[in-house]
């Protein structure tokens, strides 16, 4: 290779490995997310002129950081000449000078970054728009992408979320531990959603997004690291163990194998075995949430060698704190299933009818489909049926509505050979 | 990525700009130019003449007549090409575009186009 060639490698991998902590840090000297990215890609196109000449410094990070400074500065100075308070901002900016620039503040401004772009503030779509964006660097066309939506509505969302954040001069600050918790929920909420989204699409022709997980479960890292808290631990426990089952939960055609069903040996053990220390630790520091709970739940079934040797009870146990903790619905729904598994398909029914007889998880698919299979599994074929097809009219997601036509189908086969 | 800044104005609104009106214009334009050179986001850039001419096959002959192509009143007057890392940098540097930040008595606007660097597996247009 060339020198200018291995030069280039060399910014490529910079910008991967170091532009989101620069930028984190530009955001807090410069004050703007907008300014914060012009710098950081002036510090870039300055760094590859200079470097060529010169080689890279030994510290890439701090001259970035130095170099986009000084150029977001100049940024403001250049359109203060007909703005008078651009020009005030530059003098500001300047003269305060870059104060708390070791490596404990820079990690501080990567959590900064994290808590501003979840922030409650924000409606939860831009939330999730912001994060990738900003903190995992995915550019507005992949999260597009990956959320089968038009890169000019995700633009919309980051530039709406951008003014937001300036007009109701949200701070650039990890929460006091006041509202640490508070705010944690909404981080923690963000990730989760992310990783939702890539471990069970919520419509469209695939089942899952493997890549947009493995942003959640990197952001689920870079927390954990950054923030002790145990349910940060916990969430990313959680989303490892659920991860550990994605090669057993499609078949090679694409179509959906539900837990009970999926050939264990194909679990990634390393995966489980992380997510398990992950969620005991959580346990242990007993200021654990839901996220943990549910962590917990997925530990419970990743030990079992099959459905049949599950510990259903213990499963039940943690889905009664659980609910206790959380009055959600879908948390009541989880539940209902795994006592049907502790105390048979009569108990789970019951449980489930009471959730809709309070008016509650109508519309949810996956509620009907669980109605169905208890009604199927006590043989109440007519009323199963009509289960399934509730289910079938609200699904969104390809595989999962052809997972609902089998069992359907298999209903009116076994109904067939009972009449006859 | 390479984005396309499309320009418009409005061709018969623009009948009332002053000389004031049009030096400012141009000083403005340039030193957009400048800048972007500068920030290595322009790659090129070009002002368009009024009058367009339109080429368009009918019952398989060529036939030309008077534009604008689309039946509006707003034309491009100016388009950039830029480099940006995605569609919200190329926003950034767009909006800072004389047609973004004044004219709005001449029906300015900018629309901003994506070029496709693979024209063979260009995204699916979504719903």
């Amino acid at each position: 290779m060339t020198d200018d060639a291995v030069l280039h490698e060399t910014m490529e991998v910079l910008y991967r490995t170091e532009s989101r902590r620069v930028l984190a840090t530009l955001i807090r000297l410069l004050g703007d997310f907008d300014l914060a990215e012009e710098a950081l890609h002036e510090a870039f196109v300055a760094a590859l002129e200079r470097w060529t000449q010169e080689g890279p410094p030994a510290n890439p990070r701090a001259w970035l950081v130095s170099a986009g400074r000084f150029r977001g500065i100049d940024v403001l100075r250049r359109r203060g000449r007909y703005d008078a308070s651009l020009a005030e901002l530059a003098r500001r900016v300047d003269t305060e000078g870059p104060e708390d620039n070791d490596a404990e503040g820079l990690e501080d401004d990567r959590l900064r970054l994290i808590f501003t772009c979840c922030h409650p503030a924000l409606p939860p779509e831009a939330q999730v728009a912001l994060t990738l964006r900003q903190v995992c660097g995915l550019t507005t066309e992949e999260i597009a992408h990956a959320y089968l939506t038009r890169a000019s509505t995700v633009a919309q969302r980051i530039v709406r979320a951008k003014a937001k954040i300036r007009e109701a001069r949200i701070p650039y600050q990890v929460p006091s531990p006041e509202e640490l918790p508070d705010r944690l929920d909404s981080v923690l909420h963000v990730i989760y959603l992310v990783f939702n989204e890539g471990y069970s699409a919520s419509s469209g022709e695939s089942l899952t997004r493997a890549d947009l997980s493995a942003e959640a479960i990197r952001l689920g890292r870079l927390l954990v690291e950054l923030l002790p808290e145990p349910e940060a631990a916990g969430l990313l426990g959680l989303m490892l163990l659920q991860e550990s089952r994605r090669a057993a939960r499609t078949s090679p055609e694409g179509e959906l194998i539900l837990l009970d069903d999926q050939d264990r040996a194909l679990w990634n053990r390393e995966q489980i075995a992380e997510g398990s220390a992950l969620v005991e630790r959580a346990l242990l520091s007993r200021r654990f949430g839901p996220y943990t709970l549910q962590g917990a739940i997925a530990a419970v079934h990743a030990e079992a060698q099959d459905a049949a040797t599950t510990d259903w009870a213990q499963i039940v146990g943690l889905h009664d704190v659980l609910a206790r903790a959380d009055r959600s619905p879908v948390v009541a729904l989880n539940r209902a299933v795994a006592v049907a598994m502790r105390d048979g398909p009569a108990a789970g029914l019951a449980l489930i009818e009471g959730i809709f007889a309070r008016g509650e998880l109508d519309d949810y698919h996956l509620a009907h489909a669980a109605h169905a299979d208890l009604l199927r599994r006590l043989g109440r074929t007519g009323e199963a049926r009509t289960a399934y097809e509730r289910a079938l009219a609200l699904v969104r997601q390809e595989p999962e509505r052809r997972f609902l036509e089998r069992r359907l189908d298999e209903l009116q086969t076994n109904d067939f050979r009972e009449d006859s | 990525m390479k984005y396309l800044i499309l320009a418009y104005g409005e061709e018969s609104k623009m009948a009332s700009l002053t000389q004031d009106d049009i030096d400012g214009i141009i000083r403005d334009t340039s030193q957009y130019d400048e800048e972007l050179k500068q920030t290595g986001h322009h790659l090129w850039g070009m002002s368009l003449g009024w009058g367009s001419t339109i080429l368009r096959l009918r019952d398989g002959k060529l036939t030309i007549t008077d534009g604008p192509y689309a039946a509006t009143k707003e034309v491009v007057g100016g388009v950039v090409l830029i480099e940006a890392r995605d569609l919200n940098e190329a926003i950034q540097v767009a909006s800072l575009h004389p047609a973004a930040r004044m004219g709005e008595q001449w029906g300015w606007g900018i629309e901003l186009r994506p070029i496709e660097e693979a024209p063979l597996c260009k995204e699916q247009p979504s719903a």
